[in-house]
């Protein structure tokens, strides 16, 4: 392997980064601006009850939630003591790392519109799938 | 006029204007919560500098050793069940925030891995290892294999619909 090659390798991956600094940066700072502006007590205000309504705006708000996935199972594990079904927080935990609202803008830039918006839409919708699944499952257990 | 400028600005730079505006509004309107979200970004940035380091390693290691050819023997049209097994590892694997993965999926993409890969390897990503005694002691054992397996089993179904899905 000669130093040209190396060389060359090396400026592609800094250019490339040069390219994607600013989108990463502006990522950070959202998800950062989503978590100071939801404080937890939010979410415990967004589950009404019902059992149809509460694990779509389960998958929704996981969707649109930024951070680390721990912070959504301490928020899901109080949410299940508050008497939310295991359906509705199980479709919030789970849109929260395969969904992500905030880096939507993020992931249309770097790997194209339509890839971001399907594979998000397609997400979303297995979120509520996977909650429904994942409950048929545990009854059974 | 504003068309010309946006022609010249491009979108990358459109979207950190978007949000530094955004902080600009909040500081106007609550001063307290804007410094907040600013020092959560400064600290966010502090700790995604690791994996910002490993992805450019990663990039620059694939751009010696990874031609398109390769990629699309492993990754591409060519690849099979090899191809699932990389992506369904690799996404359980990779550590960090999603979006600092994009940049080298969009480098693979180019020169010629599929979509089905990209959206399972994102999609696999929600399997959290280290975070799995934390999973466990919340929600019990069955509740954090069950899902676990489903995750797994539909980043596979999802891979495929969003790549037929592309075709459209």
């Amino acid at each position: 392997m000669t130093k040209v090659i190396l060389k060359q390798a090396f400026v592609k991956a800094v250019n490339n980064f040069k390219q994607v600094f600013p989108i990463i940066l502006g990522v950070v700072m959202l998800v950062s601006l989503v978590i100071v502006a939801t404080p937890q007590s939010f979410y415990k205000n967004v589950f009404t009850g019902s059992k149809i309504i509460d694990p779509l705006a389960g998958a929704v708000f996981g969707s649109i939630a930024a951070g680390n996935p721990i912070t959504s199972y301490i928020i899901g594990g109080e949410l299940l003591d508050q008497g939310v079904s295991l359906l509705a927080v199980t479709a919030f935990i789970f849109a929260w790392v395969s969904v992500g609202v905030v880096q939507l803008p993020a992931e249309s830039l770097m790997l194209g519109k339509r890839f971001a918006f399907t594979r998000n839409i397609i997400s979303f919708i297995s979120a509520i799938i996977i909650a429904i699944l994942t409950v048929i499952i545990l009854s059974f257990l | 006029m504003i068309n010309k400028i946006l022609e010249k600005i491009s979108w990358k730079w459109i979207f950190l204007i978007v949000v530094t505006a955004l902080y600009l509004i909040l500081g106007y309107v609550n001063f307290e919560l804007a410094k907040q979200a600013f020092i959560g970004s400064a600290e966010l940035f502090q700790k995604i500098i690791p994996v910002f380091v490993l992805v450019l390693m990663f990039i620059f290691l694939s751009n010696i050793f990874f031609d398109p050819q390769k990629i699309t023997r492993f990754l591409g049209r060519e690849a099979g069940i090899k191809g699932w097994i990389i992506v369904i590892v690799g996404g359980i694997l990779s550590t960090g925030p999603i979006y600092m993965w994009y940049p080298l999926l969009s480098e693979f993409k180019e020169k010629g891995m599929r979509d089905c890969f990209i959206a399972a390897f994102l999609y696999n990503r929600a399997v959290k290892i280290p975070l799995l005694p934390m999973m466990i002691y919340y929600f019990g054992l069955p509740f954090a294999a069950v899902l676990t397996f489903y995750t797994v089993l539909f980043s596979i179904i999802n891979g495929v619909l969003v790549e037929k899905l592309l075709k459209l």
